[in-house]
């Protein structure tokens, strides 16, 4: 995917994720240098541009709990070229999603009201500040939500793995991962 | 067939010792227990394992493996419709919510009062009469809301299944068209008796002369397969009839052994004959379970006239008899390794193959697994002889075939044509008008569209088990292809990713359209499944489960489209539905606390 004469845009964010792909990102050590030869970073927790442009890649971690994430998940797909799944959160819903066989409410009764060292707020209210997104009554993968290009499985992904899979995404081939990179733990 | 308040351990006890402790018989014992008791309760399983000296989870694994096996109550009536998309046709699922809604029972729960629960299982094999129901195991046929009504009458006042009216359980043979076989009047012994004039290796020679090929599916030669077994190392062979006639809108193989028994034990009598075989096997579907009596009869009036048994018609040394073995509802088991594994006492898990079943079969013996047509059609070929027999049918197709017809045609029923007989003649003679399409060979077979009616039944053209459905122009066939992708998921046998995901998946993506959430791209990821499961299934199940996709994909595209909702990518849940929860345990309903389904475009 050599693009003439510029740089590729690359935007990265994390939503329903612990930020330990992100970690695992940077993990790739002096490659970054190579990296920022290549790319430039669009949206991204290293840029701290809050809105999306055209990019030519984009990258999630996590997956998708709340108004928020549907939001920024859809900024990023109108916006990149290529969207990829980055890490088990984002791939399958991961460890969130372990609340999927709760019932929301009762989550949100147990957290605000019940729960033991919990203070609740005047009147027995959950918090609604408009502010604060809604929560969705599951989590879902990203490809539930929006369409996905490419998925790296792992939790994280190691950084290895995931420089594989963006030099061959750079270089114009189809990303291929194999063992042992490949992993899904 | 009624549950009977006899302690658990007597009925152990009897059915333990009627079939010898023997692990082998394990699918047998589960299902005879729960004939009497009605399920199989955690004790039963326990006592079970410690006689036959078999692990206890190797015995539940066994019977949580067959759908027709419960762990736990299903009530005293338990009321199973088919639900092949030829039922379907005739409104089963209209007449299931109807039964629900009068026994005050939901589909696939128990009653609250224990008396009865209402399901649906994978096709019966009554397609030509349909729609059909099981109750305790027992078809009734020619279902109307009248006798849905009566029948729940008769549930709400606990009337034993002995005592409905007899005409419930009328199953019709609907014999249409008669050649080749269904003329024979069979003698019983006079085929035996010609092809041991011939003695075992001309009897073989024979067969192989006629080139009669399998009419279970896979159209392998029958004369090779037998010679293999012949040939195999090994003292004691066996010959498997697989009766297991699984494939949706199949039927002829009920008709064969209702009207034509003695034609297919002295069918497999003949390849014991020339395969030196001493053991056989009948593999019923535990859907025909109301067959067995007059099938054991057949068997026993075959040993009393002396053709079966020792010395079979006198002659010193021809040793062979035939068992029956019960399925007890899982298709995968018409798979034929999966058959041996679960007349081994088993779960229906296809083997690794090679070696195939003619070089280790049941018990590690050569066995031949042969279709019940197959087996019947040797009897012509013993009385015909060989020249007659392949004079019939096409070059590579000899003989005739029996087809079982459904769906959208005047005269339903079997039909027996000579191979290479067109689509077009066929929907002639059954008096089909304004046709669609036509599914052949089952769900997992090929659904051919008006343009191709041209075309022949034979292995080199369109081959089939059997199975003919038809449906006409005013049928769905996104709908068809939706009942056949739920049957596969239901039916994998979970052995292997790609099929136990995969079929699941497609499931999932044929209800995200029909539930009107699909999208162009969804297209795609069915297409990219269809090509994982045909790369790498394990059997013929997961191979076969993306076909009635595919075919309809191609010929009937705009039936998918019109249920797209956009042309890009669509969630498969509503979105702003997802956040109602939190809606009310916030009180908000700002424009923040909603969703669009599909992204606004800003
Ligand atoms: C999933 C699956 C289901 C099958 N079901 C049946 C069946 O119900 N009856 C049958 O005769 N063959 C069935 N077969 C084919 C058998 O494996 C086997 O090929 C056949 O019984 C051989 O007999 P034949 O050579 O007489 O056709 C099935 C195969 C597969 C893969
Ligand atoms: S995949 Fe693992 S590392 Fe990545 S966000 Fe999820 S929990 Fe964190
Ligand atoms: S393909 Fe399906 S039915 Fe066959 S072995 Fe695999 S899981 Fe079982």
């Amino acid at each position: 995917m050599i693009v003439s004469g510029r740089k590729l845009r690359v935007a990265t964010t994390s939503l329903a994720g612990c930020f330990g792909c992100h970690m695992s990102f940077l993990d790739i050590d002096e490659h970054l240098l190579e990296l920022v030869e290549l790319v430039e970073f669009d949206r991204s927790p290293l840029t701290d541009i809050k809105h999306c442009g055209p990019c030519d890649i984009g990258i999630i971690e996590g997956g998708v709990c709340n108004a928020e994430n549907v939001h920024v998940l859809r900024e990023f797909r109108k916006h990149c070229k290529i969207l990829i799944a980055l890490g088990a959160c984002a791939v399958t819903g991961g460890l969130p999603a372990q609340r999927n066989h709760l019932d929301v409410g009762q989550c949100l009764q147990e957290v605000y009201h019940t729960c033991i060292g919990v203070e609740s707020l005047p009147g027995g209210q959950v918090p609604n500040d408009p502010e604060l997104p809604l929560l969705l009554d599951k989590v879902h993968p990203i490809h539930e939500v929006v369409r996905v290009d490419y998925f790296i499985p792992g939790c994280p992904p190691s950084g290895e793995a995931i420089w594989k899979f963006l030099t061959d995404l750079i270089a114009g081939h189809t990303p291929r991962l194999s063992h042992p990179i490949l992993r899904f733990d | 067939m009624e549950p009977i308040a006899n302690s658990l351990d007597a009925v152990l006890e009897a059915v333990l010792s009627k079939r010898r402790r023997d692990p082998t018989q394990l699918l047998q014992i589960l299902r005879e227990v729960q004939e009497q008791v009605g399920y199989i309760p955690p004790p039963a399983l326990t006592a079970i394992a410690a006689a036959l000296k078999l692990p206890r989870a190797r015995v539940e694994g066994v019977a949580g493996f067959y759908s027709f096996l419960h762990l736990q109550p299903v009530g005293k009536y338990r009321v199973l419709f088919s639900d092949n998309a030829t039922d379907r046709l005739l409104g089963n699922l209209d007449l299931l919510g109807t039964m629900c809604q009068k026994l005050w029972v939901e589909q696939g729960k128990v009653s609250e009062d224990g008396l009865v629960s209402v399901d649906v299982t994978s096709c019966t094999g009554m397609c030509d009469q349909g729609p059909a129901l099981l109750v305790n195991g027992r078809p009734i046929t020619r279902l109307t809301h009248q006798r849905v009504n009566e029948i729940c009458e008769l549930i709400r006042s606990r009337r034993p299944l002995s005592l409905w009216p007899q005409e419930y359980f009328r199953v019709e043979d609907n014999i249409r068209r008669k050649d080749d076989l269904l003329n024979t009047v069979l003698e019983p012994g006079a085929a035996l008796a010609a092809a041991m004039a011939l003695g075992p290796e001309a009897w073989l020679g024979e067969v192989q002369k006629s080139s009669l090929r399998g009419r279970g599916g896979a159209g392998f030669t029958t004369g090779v397969k037998w010679e293999a077994c012949r040939n195999a190392p090994g003292e004691e062979r066996v010959i498997v009839c697989n009766a297991d006639e699984g494939e949706p809108g199949t039927f002829k193989d009920r008709v064969l052994l209702t009207s034509y028994p003695d034609h297919v034990f002295e069918g497999m009598t003949l390849a014991a004959y020339a395969t030196g075989a001493r053991q056989g096997f009948l593999y019923l579907r535990g859907e025909y379970r109301y067959l067995l009596e007059p099938l054991e009869a057949a068997l026993q009036r075959r040993r009393e006239a002396g053709l079966l048994g020792q010395g079979i018609r006198g002659q010193a040394g021809f040793d062979f008899d035939i068992e029956i073995h019960l399925g007890a509802g899982a298709y995968v088991c018409g798979e034929e390794t999966a058959l041996i594994e679960s007349l081994e006492g088993k779960r229906g898990t296809p083997r690794i193959r090679p070696p195939f079943p003619v070089i280790k079969g049941y018990l590690g013996r050569p066995t031949v697994v042969n279709n019940v047509e197959t087996l019947a059609k040797t009897v012509l070929i013993a009385l015909e002889g060989a020249e007659r027999f392949a004079a019939v049918g096409t070059a590579q197709s000899t003989g005739t075939k029996l087809l079982s017809i459904s769906g959208d045609c005047a005269f339903p029923g079997i039909y027996e044509y000579p191979f290479g007989v067109s689509i077009e003649q066929i929907l002639e003679d059954c008096g089909a008008t304004d046709v669609q399409a036509v599914q052949v060979g089952g769900a997992s077979g090929t659904c051919l569209a008006s343009y191709e009616f041209h075309r022949g039944i034979a292995y080199e053209d369109v081959p089939t088990a059997g199975s003919f459905m038809i449906f006409d122009t005013s049928r769905d066939l996104f709908e068809v292809a939706r009942n056949f992708v739920h049957f596969f998921a239901h039916e994998s046998c979970g052995f292997c990713t790609p099929c136990r995901v995969g079929t699941s998946l497609l499931q999932n993506f044929m209800d995200k359209l029909a539930t009107g959430h699909g999208a162009k791209y969804d297209l795609a990821d069915i297409e990219w499944i269809n090509r994982l499961l045909k790369a790498a299934s394990h059997c013929g199940l997961g191979l076969a489960a993306a076909n009635p996709v595919v075919e309809t994909l191609i010929k009937f595209r705009p039936a998918y489209e019109r249920r797209l909702q956009s042309l890009d990518f669509a969630p498969a849940f509503d979105l702003d539905q997802s956040l109602a929860e939190a809606r009310r345990m916030t009180g908000r309903d700002d424009a923040d606390a909603h969703l669009s389904s599909v992204e606004a475009h800003r």
